[in-house]
This record gives structure tokens, sequence and C-alpha cells, in this order.
């Protein structure tokens, strides 16, 4: 029965993770782009609704849709005028520039919003819990692994129903051939960043609202949100969403045999997938 | 008329002389220098040899690893285990870094190899922290917390005694300075050997494979082996750079041995802003990274803030980095590999 317990646990965690990597494997996925700052824009988007929320008086969850749209413009203008310029073949110039970015926002968020841990208040929803049977999950992981079917059913959604959508598998597929037809990758590019910064809004309010935050945790969450997304194989968003629940679960697993195994089991687990499979599961587009 | 092939400029012939005068004034620089500029030279002269390392598997064999720090890490924990489990002197113990990250390196090599671009980069970085969190399990070195040399074995150490009769220095001035000499010998002797290296057949083979694989492989390069070759010699010597470096702090944690921003993202600023795929790049980006950590560094996060945008500055404005951007517009370069035709009238007559 426990180890039901773990495993539902697990799955609830991994909710969180393909949270995490849901944005990471619509720009990975569409300009085979290696957002270093990935992380750190999560924790960024969680300063930011914690600021709205402290000005407003509002809840968290409107507090994030008003972050919504300030986070996308945020993103458009950054692929707009810094990434647009060093996407290419080579995938260092884009991996310096956004290993620049991370530095750049941790540093800044530490001198603007100090070291101090924050936290996102949710009310009695935080200790909220429901019993499902054999197990008692709590309300906040259970919204989280809801929120992770959504936003990866929204964006399948838009990449397969929409024109919008038509336009981003073309331009992963072949980014010259996509122009030739008149789409113009580097709005293509900028709108998916946009996108992919409001997703980012979402994992960023239940961050802040299940654990602490504060500016120097960004790189460990790119580490999980980017196993997930390889897990799952380039461009396919279902996959991410398995690629977090096999992350999440081998994590819990491995911290029910030992405490200290829990972020080793979860690396191990990435490192077996990839040993057996080199490039993820579920890879919808070729590199 | 005779046609020969060479790499020789009259740049790279001043170069060459300029480069062997430095390192005799580096040599005998402790008998003047202050303690302080010693170890200020020892920070920028491991810094470079961690630079130049990460430059020939990415820049020229096209490996971009982000996983680095585990050979650093990896390697000055088999100095610490070597000086604290087995009692051997800590000098003695360097090269067992070396050893330890080659064991590490042929198993990453294999997983490593299988993958393309992005994923080799995630995938080498997610080793590391691997290798980081199973040392941090190692309890008889310190766990998690570290641990720190014994005082027994830091206070007669090889050659230390000799070198503070000889300069009239004290014990812990006398460290610094072998140190200092060891971290100049490795800098010197894999600079000299990238150079040597990219001058040869295989450097040629290696900078094809970089450009195409496949190309290279159908005139008969064996891409494969080159990048075994120089993935193994770059992790072994980083491995014991990183030795090096912990027998200078005498005091080592996991967090500080296998850290992902010191040993390999600010190896890679330095290496791309003072220009990658070039011997003279790191060199430049050392000093550039050094001069603004000194000149800034009181300014604390403002200081990293500032060197993000630097980098990202640099990516914009000049992509093949501040030698790149110098040697487009003067043709100069002091370590050419670069292969010219040049013709020798001597040869006129013996070829009729």
């Amino acid at each position: 029965m426990i180890w039901l317990d773990t495993i539902v646990q697990g799955l609830l965690l991994g909710g969180l993770y393909a949270l995490f990597a849901a944005g990471l494997s619509l720009v990975f996925g569409i300009m085979r782009l290696v957002n270093l700052a990935h992380g750190d824009l999560i924790v960024f988007a969680a300063f930011l609704i914690l600021v709205v929320v402290q000005m407003t008086g509002l809840n968290p969850f409107l507090g994030a849709l008003i972050a919504a749209p300030l986070l996308f413009a945020f993103g458009w203008l950054v692929q707009r005028v810094v990434l647009n310029r060093v996407l290419g073949k080579d995938i260092l110039p884009p991996l310096l520039v956004t290993f620049g970015l991370s530095i750049a926002l941790q540093n800044g968020m530490l001198e603007v919003f100090s070291a101090d841990s924050q936290r996102l208040r949710a009310g009695p929803l935080e200790s909220a819990s429901v019993d499902l049977g054999p197990v008692t999950v709590g309300i906040m992981p259970l919204l989280t692994f809801a929120s992770a079917v959504m936003v990866i059913f929204a964006l399948n959604q838009i990449f397969y129903r929409t024109a919008l959508g038509r336009a981003f598998r073309a331009t992963s597929d072949d980014p010259v051939t996509a122009s030739l037809m008149g789409i113009n990758p580097a709005s293509v590019f900028a709108i998916a960043t946009g996108l992919a910064m409001v997703t980012v809004t979402i994992a960023a309010l239940f961050l802040g609202m299940r654990s602490n935050f504060d500016p120097s945790i960004g790189p460990a969450r790119l580490i999980f949100a980017f196993e997930a997304v390889i897990i799952g194989g380039l461009g396919s968003l279902w996959g991410t969403l398995l690629g977090g629940a096999i992350i999440g679960v081998a994590q819990t697993v491995g911290a029910q045999i030992n405490p200290e195994w829990q972020i080793l089991a979860g690396h191990l687990a990435f490192l077996a997938v990839l040993l057996v499979r080199p490039r993820g599961l579920f890879p919808r587009a070729v590199d | 008329m005779q046609i020969s092939v060479t790499t020789r400029t009259r740049a790279s012939t001043i170069a060459g002389i300029a480069a062997l005068a430095l390192i005799g004034l580096g040599l005998i620089l402790p008998a003047f220098a202050s303690r302080s500029v010693i170890q200020d030279l020892f920070f920028i002269l491991t810094l470079l040899t961690l630079a130049q390392l990460w430059n020939l598997i990415a820049g020229y064999g096209g490996m971009v690893s982000i996983g680095q720090q585990a050979f650093v890490g990896i390697g000055a924990y088999a100095m610490f285990a070597g000086v604290i489990l087995w009692g051997w002197d800590p000098i003695a113990a360097i090269p067992l870094g070396l050893g330890a990250a080659l064991v590490l390196a042929v198993p990453m090599a294999f997983f490593a190899f299988r993958l393309q671009g992005a994923y080799f980069a995630i995938g080498t970085w997610v080793i590391a922290e691997v290798t980081r969190l199973l040392v941090a399990q190692w309890k008889t070195l310190g766990g998690g917390t570290g641990t720190s040399l014994p005082r027994e074995a830091t206070a007669d150490i090889w050659g230390v005694k000799a070198i503070a009769a000889l300069l009239g220095l004290r014990d812990a001035a006398a460290r610094d300075v072998l140190a200092y000499w060891l971290a100049l010998a490795m800098a010197v002797g894999t600079m000299a050997a990238i150079y040597i290296l990219l001058r040869s057949r295989n450097g040629l083979a290696l900078a094809a494979v970089r450009d195409n694989d496949n190309a290279a492989r159908s005139v008969g390069v064996d891409a494969a082996r080159l990048k075994w070759a120089v993935f193994l010699s770059a992790a072994a010597m980083t491995g014991m750079v990183g030795a090096l470096i912990f027998l200078q702090t005498a005091r080592i944690s996991p967090d500080a041995a296998f850290s992902v921003t010191t040993w390999t993202a600010y190896v890679i600023f330095i290496v791309v802003i003072g220009g990658i795929g070039r011997l003279e790049g790191p060199i430049i980006g050392v000093l550039v990274f050094w001069g603004l950590q000194t000149a800034f560094a009181d300014y604390g996060s403002w200081y990293l803030f500032s060197l993000g945008l630097i980098a990202i500055a640099v990516m914009l404005f000049a992509p093949r980095g501040l030698w790149g951007l110098f040697t487009d517009r003067t043709g100069i370069a002091l370590f050419p590999v670069q292969r010219r035709l040049t013709t020798t009238s001597q040869g006129d007559s013996r070829n009729g």
C-alpha cells in the first residue's frame, strides 16, 4: 500500500515537472533552442506574481492572470531582439546568450528581491486533501497535475488544429522551406516564446504555492525540465508529460528507499531512458 | 620554383619568442612578486588551462559539454582520497586526479557519444550531477558538507621546505609558490600539446570532423577514434587541474568541486568571449574575466549581473569573440594553424 501511495505521489509530482517542462518543450521542439534561463524565468515569473499579489491584494490565481500577458510580452521581446539573432546550426551562441540571461536574471532578482525565501499564499487550499480510496492526495498536487494535463492539451490543440500550429510544425521541420511558403520564422519564434512564457507563468504559480522559492533555485528546476523534455522526445508534448511523470515517480520511489537518493534516482531514470532510446521515447521531429 | 606548405608567419615567430620570454619571466616571478600576485596568477593559470581544454573539445572537437565540472570534482576528490585515506603526499596524489577523471570519462563517453548537439550537452551535465550526488554519499570524505586536508599533510608537502629556504618565505607562502609553478607547468604543457596536435595531421582531421563529420569520414578520417582520444585526454587533464586547484584551497565540498557555474559556465564564458576555436581566444578571455572580477567584485551581484549582460552583448555583436574581431580585421594570428602555400625561389635550380 505504501508503494501505491509512493507511485501516486510521484505521478502528481511529475505533473509539476511537466509544467516546468511544457514551455521548454515548445521552444526546444520548434527552434532547437537550449534555453538555460528557463528555470530562472520560472522563478522570475513567481516573483512577478508575488509583486502583483502584494500590490493588489488579489489571490495568486488572479495574480497569475495579470502576470501572464506581461510575461508573454517579455518573452516575445527577448526572442525578437536577442534570441532570433543567434539561432542557427551552431548550438553554442544561443547556449551562451541564455546562460548570460540566466546569470543576469538570478543576480538581478537577488538585488531586487533579496535572498529571502518567498511563498505565494493560497489559504486553506494549501493543506486540503481528498480521500481516494486506498490513497489520500493533496488538493494542490492534484490541481497541479490537472493543470499540467490541461496545458499540454491546450498546446497540442494549438499545435495540431490551428494555422499558427501549422506554422510551428512547418518551421520546426524546415525553416527555409517554411519561409518560402510565406511564413516568417522570426515572428513564429517570437510567438512561440511568448506562449512558452504563459506556460512558465502557470508553472510559477504552482511552484510558488507548493513550496518556498528564492532567486537561486532556477537551475535545479531547469535540469528536471530538460530531462522531462528529452525523455519524451523532441517536439512531443504528451511525451513531455510522460517524461515528467517518469522523473517524478523515480524520485519518490528513490526517496522511499533512502531520502538522500531522491534527486539521484530521477537522474538515473533519465540516463537509463537515454541509454535505450538516445532520442527519447516519442520523437516527433528530426534534429 | 618550389612550393611548400607552412603555418609559420612573421607574427607567429615573434609570438613564439615572446611566449618563451613570458614563460621564463613566469618561472622567476616568485623571487620578487608579492604573495597576492602569485595567488592571482594561480587563479588565472588554472582557469586558462580549463578554458583551453574546453576549447579543445568544443571549439576544435565540436563536442559542447556542460559536464566538465565532473572531471574537476572527481580529480579533486581522488587527490583528497589519496592524502586522507592512504596518507600520500598531496603532490604525489595529484596524478590520481588524472587517473580518476580518465576512469570516469570512459563510461561518460560511451554514453554521451550516442547523443547529438543539445542532447550531448544536457546528458553530460546530468552525468556530472550524478557524480556529485554519488560523491556526496562518501562519508569518509565528509559527505555532503566536505572536508579539509589534514594539517600534517599540508605541513610538509614535498618541495615546500626547499622553496621556503630558497626564496626566504614562510611555509604558507611557499605552498602558494609551489602550486603556482605547477599551474604554470600545466598551462604551458596543455597549450603546447594542443598547439602541436592542431598543427599535425590529426589536428587537421579534427577540424574536418567538426566542420563536417560525413565529409571527413569520406576522405578516410577515423572520426570516432579522434573524438575519443580528444575527449579522454581533455578529461584526464581537467581532472589533474581540479586536483591542483583543491590542493591550493586545501578544503573541498561536493558543491564547490562539482560547481557547474565555476568550472563550466565561467569557462565557457572565457572561451566564447575570447574567441572559440583558436588558441589565443581563452588567453584574451581569461584576462577579460579576471580584469572584470578584480575591478567590480566589490559590487557583488551587480558584477555577476553585468557579466551575464556582457556575455549576451558579445554574442550579438562579436559572435567570434574579441580575438576573432581582432584577427578578422588584421589577419594576425599568434599561434596560426592555417596551412598556407608559399613559394621559395631557391628551389628553382633543383627542380630545373
